[in-house]
């Protein structure tokens, strides 16, 4: 699903950096473990063609990143990836549902607004399809920001420190519905953290230094 | 989702944000909409209402005046001329035809007009009902005049001296209302017609009758009198010249030679316009500059909120959003407020002007009315909706260039 060969990319104005090799398989989920500045979003953004310039080889679904000219990629981005961020980055001019509304109207797909009650449902998150953003608390926030990625039943998600924010409970929480969301949609999940609560539950770890 | 929906939701996350800018645009908008149409529509009236009147001849005094008196009928008269002087200007080789206006009473605020039937000729007014005048205090009332006083043929009335209410009633003389007008958009539409004779009878100026009338002995302008009456006056004289030549002589002619005072409709009207052009450029200026803080305001808005909404744009990008997109997003939801703050203002220009109609009776007596569209408001239109795009540009550029992965990394 993901494949990196030899990659790696010249921070502007500062230091080059390498990353290992990996291989990321269909329905099979990896961590990114490094410390802050290790490269771990940096590789994230690779991936997810949110950052280009870089040297090597990165394949999503078979398709070589860079290859794609900046149109494409943002429409391969829409079709195929789905990300979440530390920071929830919800749109807080929109509802709830307005939120997962722009998942599939931005990657020029056709809305279905039963597939947002769906994931919504998924996530616990029924009740609050009309809520405004402001009135979510913080995990709740975060699972939203969970099934906007999901929308578009993306073959990979990608998450940038998804639980660093949450405490304990909802880390869990978070972590739980992360895997069994991408179980359901069948996605590659590749979640970037340095929080070890998280190295129990998923098995491949990739190391940074 | 949509775009426009999108950007409909941006604008009411913030309703104070989009409120003032929207009122900003439509103050000026509405200021420049109640000139344009009020200017509008004066310059029709007044085209309307000289067509056919090249010169305006009456007592010496202020051209204006003589004038606003003589064909628009919303000033005083600069005095009388004598019947046998004007009967022998009407005579001249350069004058094609004079039509001769006897004024001086009002009924109710309507002015009484003494004339001929040339007079409704003129501006090619027709009957809506009854007959034209054939004999002495016989009343053909204009279309406004009559709806305004509830005239129907046949009713009575007494005229009163001048133009106000409460004037001298000259009770002893009863006008008969013989006939209605249909409207012709123009002055006579607010006034009522008799003949000369009426307005003298009324006045108690004799006519002499001791002559018989014959073709050669009638007074060129008046019908049924004698020509050259030295006692009998007339207000005054709308003339058609029969040349061009008759532009540049007749009224020096008047001016030098007689006791009169020739007014040119065209150079008074061009000249109220100048005068009053003051008032309408200071009014002007101020729209612009309205528009000009609105515009500001609107830049600085946009500006702002793409700085609390890069994440938004970041995030619009990751799921999928073309770097096009967004920049159409941003100048959309600049043209979406100045779109509504010229829609707003419209109405507001429009309605300010309805108001004005209503309050003010002698605008209702212009004919002008609130009701009417020019394609000027149309520009008005495309002119918002491009200034609206020239203060996004910036930000919509902004949103256009968002780095995804600096913003998010951070």
């Amino acid at each position: 699903m993901v494949e990196v060969r030899s990659l790696s990319y010249q921070y502007p104005h500062a230091t080059s950096i390498s990353f290992p090799d990996f291989s990321a398989d269909v329905g099979k989920h990896y961590l990114l473990l490094g410390q802050s500045g290790s490269g771990k979003t940096t590789l994230l953004h690779l991936v997810g063609g949110l950052l280009r310039s870089q040297q090597g080889s990165i394949r999503v679904c078979g398709t070589e990143v860079a290859s794609l000219s900046e149109a494409a990629l943002d429409r391969f981005r829409g079709t195929n990836l789905g990300f979440v961020f530390q920071k929830n980055h919800l749109m807080a001019a929109l509802t709830v549902e307005e939120n997962l509304w722009m998942a599939p109207y931005l990657a020029g797909k056709e809305l279905k607004k039963q597939r947002a009650e769906e994931v919504l449902a998924q996530l616990g998150l029924a009740d609050k399809r009309q809520a405004r953003i402001q009135e979510l608390s913080h995990g709740q926030a975060q699972r939203v920001s969970i099934a906007r990625a999901v929308m578009n039943k993306p073959a990979v998600i990608l998450a940038d420190e998804p639980t660093s924010a949450l405490d304990d409970a909802n880390c869990e929480k978070v972590t739980e519905l992360l895997l069994s969301v991408a179980k359901q949609n069948e996605a590659t999940l590749v979640i970037a953290t340095h929080d070890q609560r998280l190295k129990s539950k998923i098995t491949h770890h990739l190391h940074l230094k | 989702m949509s775009l426009i929906r999108l950007v409909w939701k941006y604008l009411v996350a913030k309703p104070l944000n989009t409120t003032l800018n929207v009122i900003l645009l439509a103050l000026g908008i509405a200021v420049i909409t109640l000139i344009l149409v009020f200017n509008h529509q004066l310059q029709e009236k007044i085209a309307s209402n000289t067509q056919g009147i090249d010169l305006v001849v009456g007592a010496k005094g202020s051209p204006l005046q003589i004038i606003l008196c003589s064909i628009f009928h919303i000033d005083f008269p600069t005095g009388n001329i004598k019947l046998a002087e004007a009967e022998r200007l009407a005579k001249h080789r350069l004058v094609k035809s004079a039509i001769p206006l006897s004024l001086g009473d009002s009924y109710q605020t309507y002015r009484i007009v003494g004339t001929t039937r040339a007079y409704p000729e003129l501006y090619g007014a027709t009957l809506a009902e009854g007959g034209w005048w054939n004999n002495d205090l016989e009343v053909v009332a204009g279309a406004t005049a009559a709806a305004m006083l509830q005239l129907k043929v046949g009713d009575r009335f007494a005229s009163a001296h001048g133009l106000t209410e409460g004037g001298h009633s000259h009770d002893e003389h009863q006008f008969v209302v013989v006939g209605i007008l249909k409207s012709s958009q123009s002055a006579i539409d607010n006034l009522l017609l008799t003949n000369i004779q009426s307005v003298w009878r009324v006045h108690d100026l004799t006519v002499n009758h001791s002559t018989t009338l014959t073709e050669e002995n009638t007074s060129a302008l008046v019908p049924g009198v004698l020509a050259g009456d030295t006692t009998l006056e007339v207000t005054s004289l709308l003339i058609k010249y029969r040349n061009p030549i008759a532009a540049i002589q007749l009224p020096r002619l008047i001016n030098a030679n007689t006791n009169m005072q020739a007014a040119s409709p065209a150079f008074e009207s061009a000249r109220l316009f100048s005068i009053l052009g003051v008032g309408v450029d200071v009014l002007m200026g101020f729209a612009y500059l309205l528009i000009f803080i609105s515009a500001l305001s609107i830049f600085i808005a946009l500006y702002n909120s793409l700085k609390e909404r890069q994440y938004d744009m970041a995030i619009m990008r990751s799921m999928g959003a073309s770097k096009a997109k967004l920049f159409a997003a941003v100048t959309l939801e600049g043209m979406a407020l100045t779109l509504m703050g010229c829609l707003l203002g419209l109405a507001l220009g429009h309605g300010l002007l309805a108001l004005f109609v209503n309050l003010i009776g002698e605008s209702q007596k212009a004919g002008v009315t609130a009701a009417v569209f020019y394609a000027e408001e149309l520009y008005l239109m495309a002119g918002s909706l491009l200034l609206g795009f020239l203060c996004s540009l910036v930000p919509a550029w902004q949103a256009y260039r968002t780095d995804i992965h600096t913003v998010l990394a951070r």
